[in-house]
């Protein structure tokens, strides 16, 4: 295990160099990822766009370590990905806190197994976090008791915690109602300029990711590979009002736009049709 | 805080339909048998005079609350229950969790207890008779099989149930394997283990009724058929509501235990108004 390192002064570079992954057998295959190249730049916030169901989770499962690529390489400051472990955290989709822990136990829950660091010093820095991301008074209640955005605080805080090298953040506000998501997108934009740790964060929101990118990757249709990497030089720290500026406008526009035809792709090949096309001559590309 | 909680039960309708419902079960049994004397019924004895011997102090037909004999063959059950149970429990989570939790251990330990488990618990008794000597053991392992098998089944399926996004998180957060069975595998399977340990301990009573009736001198379900080859048939009554009564109780105490393990999950049902 590596010596503790001081986060906010953490470099992780993340490489994925030619990484394919597949199901199925022999004979029916279905190509999920395929030739998957991307550098996932340290202290920057890479934010990864794709339609639904063009393999975004394969990819963070990949990343995460939970799976392994068919063939490709990730590379996690130079060293390769083998399996899970704490110098990637993810945050998941739904909430995987432990329903059988109270939000403290959850927190504490990996550095006490670890055992790199004595109790006294993780329970002084639980109570930081869960007071940084508020939390404070709902330490002991167990996650059911909480509402969809304190668990996910409490993940966060369950993520922080062991100084990940670089956070993995899988739709992580997915199924929450527009105003706590709203809220989270703010919370979690200031999290990140306060010390910005690498972070790789997946969506399917174009808003949400333009809000929160220093780099927005827009993913192609499955086989999912790098259709386009933009740039966002919003100005930080972010805040909502910056949405409305031309600037972002430009960027949703041709977000959008690529989107749009990755869809349409799919959908065509879906249905065997060019039905989609002929509709789409109208009011694409909004 | 006894006493609000008893006033918050007595303001809800589920003490009155409580009391409702047994009303109505012993004025139907008091009717059919007492009542109109129907023709099905004439045999047997009614509640009024089941009651009134239960609660006498010199018995006509010698046992009732007050006579020592009642409550040995009480005890014996009960003893015996606790005996199976407790060997059930101890074999069957741990066997559940390993077939649960290890895939190799599965594939070669499933197929055995599918076999195993349809056969019905009476086929086993000359099995247990020829295995054991003696009158005590045969029945309780009898019991034991029965409810071993429930648990078992149940503590697999309980950690088939839990999400595989417990396990990644562990992973990811560091876990090794030890620390997953302990702080995933277990607490994730309690829900399941519970409600097979509640069906288990019925199934045990079920089985060693069965088994007393077959071999023993003491025990509830001796007593229930000595009484009916004896035609004191008040007294087989008697047997049948005590064993009613302490199985009620015992399913109550490991509901009791079940709660008091997983505070997490009696607030999830609590906050969905259970």
């Amino acid at each position: 295990m590596n010596a503790e390192v001081k986060s906010g002064q953490n470099q992780a570079t993340l490489e994925l160099q030619n990484v394919s992954r597949s199901y199925g057998d022999e004979w029916s295959q279905e190509h999920i990822i395929a030739d998957f190249s991307l550098t996932v730049e340290s202290n920057k916030l890479t934010v990864l766009v794709g339609p639904s169901g063009c393999g975004k989770s394969t990819l963070v499962n990949l990343i995460a370590g939970f799976d392994k690529p068919d063939s490709g390489k990730i590379l996690l400051n130079g060293k390769q990905v083998t399996g899970p472990g704490q110098d990637r955290m993810v945050v998941f989709q739904e909430t995987a806190l432990m329903p059988w822990q109270t939000t403290r136990q959850n927190v504490v829950f990996g550095p006490k197994l670890r055992g790199e660091r004595s109790d006294a010093d993780i329970d002084a820095e639980a109570n930081r976090l869960l007071d940084k991301v508020g939390l404070a008074e709902f330490k002991d209640k167990y996650p059911i008791q909480l509402s969809g955005g304190m668990q996910r605080r409490a993940e966060l805080a369950r993520a922080m915690i062991n100084h990940p090298l670089i956070m993995i953040m899988d739709e992580p506000f997915r199924g929450l109602d527009a105003m706590s998501r709203e809220l989270m997108q703010e919370f979690f934009v200031r999290l990140y300029e306060e010390n910005r740790r690498t972070n790789l964060f997946v969506t399917s929101e174009i808003e949400e990711a333009i809000f929160l990118a220093d780099r927005l990757v827009v993913l192609s249709n499955r086989p999912t590979s790098v259709r386009k990497v933009i740039d966002i030089t919003l100005p930080r720290p972010r805040d909502f009002h910056m949405l409305s500026s031309t600037e972002a406008y430009e960027y949703k526009r041709e977000a959008m736009e690529l989107l749009h035809e990755e869809a349409m792709r799919s959908f065509n090949r879906a249905s065997g049709s060019g039905l989609m096309d002929a509709i789409a001559g109208g009011g694409g590309g909004d | 805080m006894t006493l609000y909680r008893f006033k918050k039960a007595l303001s809800t309708p589920t003490p009155y339909l409580m009391f409702f419902g047994i009303a109505l079960w012993l004025g139907c049994y008091y009717l059919f048998v007492e009542g109109w004397q129907l023709p099905r019924f004439n045999k047997l004895p009614g509640p009024v005079e089941v009651i009134t011997e239960w609660l006498n102090p010199n018995p006509d037909w010698g046992m009732s609350l007050f006579t020592p004999i009642y409550y040995e063959h009480t005890l014996v059950s009960c003893r015996r229950i606790l005996i199976a149970f407790a060997i059930a429990t101890g074999v069957g989570v741990p066997l559940g969790l390993f077939m649960g939790w290890s895939k190799t251990f599965r594939d070669y330990s499933f197929p055995i207890l599918e076999t195993l488990r349809p056969i019905p618990i009476l086929a086993w008794v000359p099995l247990a008779i020829l295995m054991f000597s003696g009158l005590e053991t045969p029945v309780i392992y009898l019991a034991t099989l029965a409810s071993l098998f429930v648990t078992t089944l149940n503590t697999l399926l309980g950690v088939d149930s839990i999400d595989e996004e417990y396990f990644r998180a562990a992973r990811c957060l560091g876990a090794k394997p030890h620390h997953v069975f302990m702080h995933v595998v277990i607490p994730g399977a309690l829900p399941f283990i519970f409600t097979g340990l509640q069906i288990s301990i019925g199934v045990a009573w079920f089985s060693l009724v069965a088994a007393e009736m077959v071999s023993g001198e003491f025990g509830l379900g001796y007593l229930i058929v000595d009484a009916y080859m004896n035609v004191t048939y008040v007294i087989m009554v008697i047997g049948m509501l005590t064993l009613g009564f302490v199985g009620w109780f015992s399913a109550a105490l490991v509901r009791i235990a079940g709660n008091r393990m997983m505070e997490w999950r009696v607030r999830a049902l609590a906050l969905e108004g259970r």
